[in-house]
């Protein structure tokens, strides 16, 4: 009797145990989470006068003590939640930015001087665009407050998605980040036709890519029965014969994560979703999903498949060309600051690329540094965009920024630093990250692939200095724009986008030490 | 190699020396108008704490031992690449004490005697922001401890004297005289920094402490070759023979300016940077004869140019280049005349300056006019000034116990323990001296007035006296008592070395010559220039006159040599550059704008077509990884 209890017991300890996780190592995951959860709350039972400042307490406090855990957990290297999560250096590097750019974003989400009429958000996403409705909701000057447990639940997908060790868990928290930004930017105040366009066709070929995505994860599950990369990469190396399922799995799952990175030909999205959302989620966005998806697709190329390295780095050479070469040269004839800011994130991703494409320590570490650098000066760059205004809402066409050095310098000097920075000239972070990546990129043997960088670069530093040029060398018209002097939220987020500008173009070596020390991926 | 003392006590303020002008020159320059009433007040301020820190350096250096009297300071690290570093760091030893005093102290009284020069310019205030920049940078070049952070410092005064030379930029002259003197200093600037490329490649490193510590084991001819680029380097600073050129035309900027920067401290930069590197001409024999050579080509172009100018500046220009020649001559006799450079650097910073500051008094009272033609007979009302003009003359042609005999006489022996013809040319020189001097004191203090005729000559204020005075004190007394009291030669020992001279002859046989022939050209230059009617319009002179009122013919030679080619490259450049450069660029700029256009069409801002050309990228990459992994 006692001796079969004891099988009992024994065969129940075999057959469940409780997942192992460290609860603390997810913390700033579970944290954002969290207060996704409560703010949804606060959005059904605290009273509406009573939201915004509720609201920002929960998001700035949550940020705040997520970036306080991870800046704690430094050091750390160890594989979670039965495989699912790996919290490692790189990991912990990503979820610091992305949370120090959230904090940014959301001075820029909470900017209420800048447009008369109240912040950058419709006052009620239902009401049609044109409809009584909305001019009733915005005589009463209602402000949304949906918009913040939108921004928490991206941002837990976001500190998930660089997190995630498994393709499920990839694939939920790429959901996780993708939803929400669909509808943020969907919900812009001025010019809600064009928004709710770019939400739609965000939304649709968001939908697309995941299917392409999801595909991919059901193909190397076939091929080796497991979603963790670990697995994956050990199926790789004990059976490389079946080709045919390993190579189309790996392609459709490269096709989801290219999609998020917008790279050619994956990235037409990305011009009509930057243009339409409203502009400090277009930053967010812009900053932090480049760097959440960049975190994935190195996880990704580098665990699970770094054993196939030779047969997807032709074909990601080829596209890292073409996505620099595409995204400069269109850029070029653009007229809208915000669509060309969009191509030039495209070609930003291709110049990220190179890095990912040295395959090496280095490689990692210069392309977690150019998007250390991209983040910081690319929410900047919007936050000025958002200040530049007109009668109608923000000035986004490039002849309406004519001689605006005339009527304000200081925002035309900053905006200039962040054209150059994103051009890559010396003394600006840009200039270090370029050159990790070229550097890391020579040191694999991918020369020619940094020979394209460069000249990609030549013709982007066209459309970056021509802004300059607009700004600077001519007179003003009468249709110049004039610059809206924001409350301290945006000039709080500007001057630290400027400040991490600089500081990381003349001081870069105390992050290029960090991002050396993170190390390789945990395995 | 002396081992360096860490900085404590009066030591630690090292950096403040340099960062007290410094801080000067920022809040003056970046100040604007509301510095200008106090602004020049704290110019002189600054400087004169930075000479009193440095006199405080001096008697806590003197009660060291020998041995113990290198200090380092080291900053932090300011560069730092690859195998490469160089720190912000100090060295001070008895060589830069000798020269932050002579820079501040003397600084310090031509800031004061700005006070009066400048008192109705508007731009008073950028004038001494100007000054306090140059003296910063002047302190950084002698007292850094590597040759990195002395280029710093090299650049820095040549960039003040750029900017002070074209102080009065609204004249076109002073305006090309600036040019023209940064543009012949990038030649020798060139020298510098190949000279620190060059040392880094072999010794690995640019510290002071590093490269004449390992200096030894490089082969000659690469010693030889840093030696010659130092030369080079010293050539353009200190306006020597063939890089002479700028140094007449510098004389366009404020008197106060070619006092300080274009007599006492800066062209001199040239003789400092060759004795602090004696360890590599002691160890490249030619390059130490290259020195010697330039040193007296420039000793003679001087004195000829110094006797045949008219203009008082441009003539005392020529004599300040005629001494450096000497200086430089000296340091490259070996350890022999290290010590004797810096001394006579030293005597002639007091004496030049205050030959200087005297001449800027006079044209005070002259209207500005330079012309010593249209001088004369001004001793009785500028009493004075004439009397420390006078009081300094003595001193550079060199008559006891006026300073500049004791440190004259020391380089001609030095030149003659080397080779008698060397010492011939220098001491026939020195006879120069006493000539072109004499007839400058002549034309403008005796003979009959040759005034135009709204001048009314008259005394220059107190505060433009009184630096003259001291300077005129320094004159008669520095000498003996740096040779009696003081002992210079073997308080730069350590750094310089020394050997003792064995002449063929006792001392005083040369002292005596030396004498007699100074005492000839000055009779000369008094019986032609002071006994007799000076003409107020030049005349036609030999054909020597001639050319040394064209300098020489200095800047024909420059015409022809580089002006001209350089003129024609570019002509030629620009062709290129319109033709063929710009051609492609703009051929290729026409062509990306086209593609750019053509490509853009393909954002149709259809969904469909969004998701089409997705699924056709899909379908490639699929394709391709399939096709790769199958081969």
């Amino acid at each position: 009797m006692s001796a079969l209890a004891t099988a009992v017991v024994s065969e129940t300890e075999t057959l469940f145990t409780a997942p192992g996780i460290n609860y603390y190592a997810i913390a700033p995951i579970l944290i954002i989470f969290g207060a996704a959860v409560v703010s949804v709350l606060v959005e059904a039972f605290v009273p509406r006068r009573a939201r915004r400042p509720v609201q920002l307490v929960i998001v700035i406090g949550s940020v705040l003590a997520a970036l306080a855990v991870v800046i704690d957990l430094r050091g750390t290297r160890l594989i979670t939640g039965e495989g699912a999560l790996a919290i490692d250096g790189p990991t912990l590097i990503m979820q610091g930015t992305l949370l120090i750019i959230a904090l940014l974003a959301a001075f820029l989400m909470a900017e209420r001087s800048i447009d008369p009429l109240g912040d950058a958000f419709a006052p009620r996403a239902s009401a049609l665009p044109g409809s009584e409705d909305e001019q009733e909701f915005t005589k009463r000057g209602y402000l949304q407050t949906e918009i913040w447990p939108f921004f928490l639940l991206a941002l837990t997908g976001m500190l998930a998605f660089p997190a995630a060790n498994d393709l499920l868990m990839m694939f939920v928290a790429l959901e996780v980040m993708s939803l929400p930004l669909y509808l943020l930017a969907g919900m812009a105040r001025r010019r809600r036709l064009l928004s709710q366009e770019a939400a739609l066709k965000y939304f649709v070929l968001g939908a697309f890519s995941s299917a392409f995505f999801l595909y991919g994860v059901a193909m190397l599950y076939g091929f080796s029965g497991s979603v963790s990369l670990v697995a994956i990469a050990d199926t790789l190396t004990a059976k490389p014969s079946e080709a045919t399922l390993v190579a189309v799995g790996m392609a459709m799952l490269l096709v989801g994560l290219l999609f998020k990175v917008a790279a050619v030909p994956f990235h037409q999205w990305t011009p009509d979703v930057y243009q339409g959302a409203p502009t400090p989620i277009t930053g967010f966005m812009a900053a932090t999903v480049k760097i959440a998806a960049f975190g994935a697709l190195l996880r990704v190329l580098y665990v699970g498949l770094g054993g196939m390295r030779w047969d997807w780095e032709p074909i990601l050479w080829i596209i890292a060309a073409l996505t620099m070469l595409v995204g400069s040269i269109i850029a070029i004839t653009q007229t809208d600051i915000k669509r060309m800011l969009a191509y030039s994130s495209i070609a930003q991703a291709g110049f990220i690329l190179i890095g990912v494409l040295a395959v090496s320590p280095a490689g990692l570490a210069s392309a977690l540094f150019y998007l250390i650098a991209y983040a910081f000066t690319t929410i900047g760059a919007f936050a000025v965009i958002s200040m530049v205004r007109d009668a109608s809402g923000e000035a986004t066409h490039l002849s309406k920024w004519a001689g605006l050095s005339k009527k304000s310098p200081l925002v035309a000097a900053i905006f200039s630093l962040f054209m150059l920075a994103l051009a890559g000239i010396p003394l600006t972070s840009g200039f270090v990250g370029k050159f990790g990546v070229f550097t890391a990129a020579i040191a694999s043997g991918a020369t020619w692939l940094v020979i394209i960088g460069v000249v990609a670069s030549v013709i982007a530093a066209f459309f970056y200095v021509r802004v300059i040029v607009i700004m600077y060398f001519s007179d003003p018209t009468p249709d110049t724009a004039s610059v809206v002097v924001p409350s301290a939220f945006t000039t709080i987020a500007l001057a630290a986008a400027a400040t991490v500008t600089i500081v990381l173009g003349i001081f870069p070596q105390p992050v290029i030490e960090l991002v050396n020390q993170a190390g390789v991926f945990i395995r | 190699m002396t081992e360096l003392m860490p900085a404590e006590g009066v030591f630690s303020l090292i950096w403040l020396l340099i960062a007290l002008p410094l801080a000067g020159a920022v809040i003056l320059l970046f100040g604007g108008r509301r510095t200008n009433a106090w602004g020049p007040y704290l110019g002189i301020l600054t400087v004169g704490a930075s000479a009193v820190i440095g006199i405080l350096m001096l008697l806590g250096m003197m009660q060291n031992d020998p041995e113990q009297r290198t200090i380092g300071q080291t900053l932090f690290t300011w560069v730092f690449v690859g195998d490469f570093s160089a720190d912000m760091a100090f060295q001070l030893d008895q060589l830069s004490i000798v020269f932050v005093l002579l820079i501040t102290v003397v600084g310090t009284l031509i800031h004061i005697y700005s006070l009066g020069y400048m008192a109705h310019d508007p731009d008073k205030r950028k004038f001494f922001g100007y000054l306090n920049l140059f003296v910063a940078a002047m302190l950084l070049l002698v007292l850094a401890n590597n040759y990195l952070l002395l280029y710093v410092g090299w650049e820095g005064v040549g960039l003040a004297s750029y900017l002070l030379i074209s102080f009065w930029q609204i004249k076109p002259s002073a305006a090309a005289a600036g040019k023209k003197a940064f543009i012949i200093n990038r030649v020798g600037d060139v020298g510098l920094s190949l000279a620190i490329m060059l040392m880094f490649v072999t010794f690995g490193s640019v510290g002071f402490q590093d490269v004449f510590g390992v200096a030894g084991q490089a082969s000659e001819g690469t010693l030889t070759a840093i030696g010659l680029l130092l030369l080079l380097a010293a050539c353009g600073k200190s306006a020597q023979f063939p890089l002479q050129a700028w140094l007449l035309d510098a004389m366009e900027g404020p008197t106060p300016v070619s006092a300080l920067i274009h007599a006492a401290t800066m062209v001199t930069a040239g003789v400092y940077l060759i004795v602090r590197s004696n360890v590599i001409f002691t160890a490249a024999e030619w390059a130490a004869i290259a020195v010697i050579v330039v040193g007296m080509i420039t000793i003679w172009m001087g004195a000829i140019i110094g006797s045949a100018k008219d203009d008082i500046k441009k003539s005392l220009a020529g004599s300040t280049m005629s001494q450096i020649g000497y200086m430089i001559m000296a340091a490259g006799l070996g350890p022999i005349g290290y010590v004797f450079a810096i001394f006579h650097l030293l005597m002639h910073g007091v004496f030049k300056a205050g030959l200087f500051l005297g001449a800027g008094s006079v044209m005070h009272g002259m209207n500005d006019n330079v012309n010593m033609r249209r001088y004369g007979a001004l001793r009785p009302l500028m009493l004075i000034t004439s009397t420390t003009f006078i009081i300094c003359y003595l001193a550079i042609i060199g008559i006891p116990p006026f300073d500049g005999f004791f440190s004259k006489d020391d380089i001609i022996h030095a030149s003659f323990e080397r080779s008698p013809i060397i010492g011939v040319l220098a001491m026939l020189a020195a006879g120069l001296t006493g000539f072109y001097m004499t007839r400058m004191v002549a034309m403008t203090f005796f003979g009959k007035a040759r005034w135009e005729d709204d001048v009314h000559p008259h005394e220059s204020p107190k505060v433009m006296t009184i630096p003259l005075i001291i300077l005129a004190i320094g004159a008669t007394f520095g000498g003996l008592s740096l040779v009696y009291w003081g002992n210079i030669e073997s308080w730069l020992e350590p750094v310089t070395g020394i050997e003792t001279m064995e002449l063929a002859l006792p001392a005083w046989v040369f002292e005596l010559t030396t004498l007699v022939l100074v005492i000839i050209g000055a009779v000369i230059g008094w019986m032609t220039y002071a006994r007799r009617e000076v003409p107020i319009e030049a005349p036609r002179g030999s054909w020597l006159t001639r050319a040394a009122r064209k300098d020489l013919y200095g800047d024909a030679v420059n015409d022809v040599l580089v002006v001209q080619p350089t003129f024609y490259a570019s002509r030629w450049l620009v062709w290129f550059d319109n033709k063929g450069v710009d051609g492609f660029v703009n051929g290729s700029a026409a062509f990306i704008g086209g593609l750019s256009g053509r490509l853009r069409h393909y954002q149709t801002g259809f969904i469909r077509s969004y998701a089409l050309s997705m699924v056709g990228g899909a379908v490639l990459v699929v394709l391709a990884l399939v096709l790769v992994r199958a081969s």
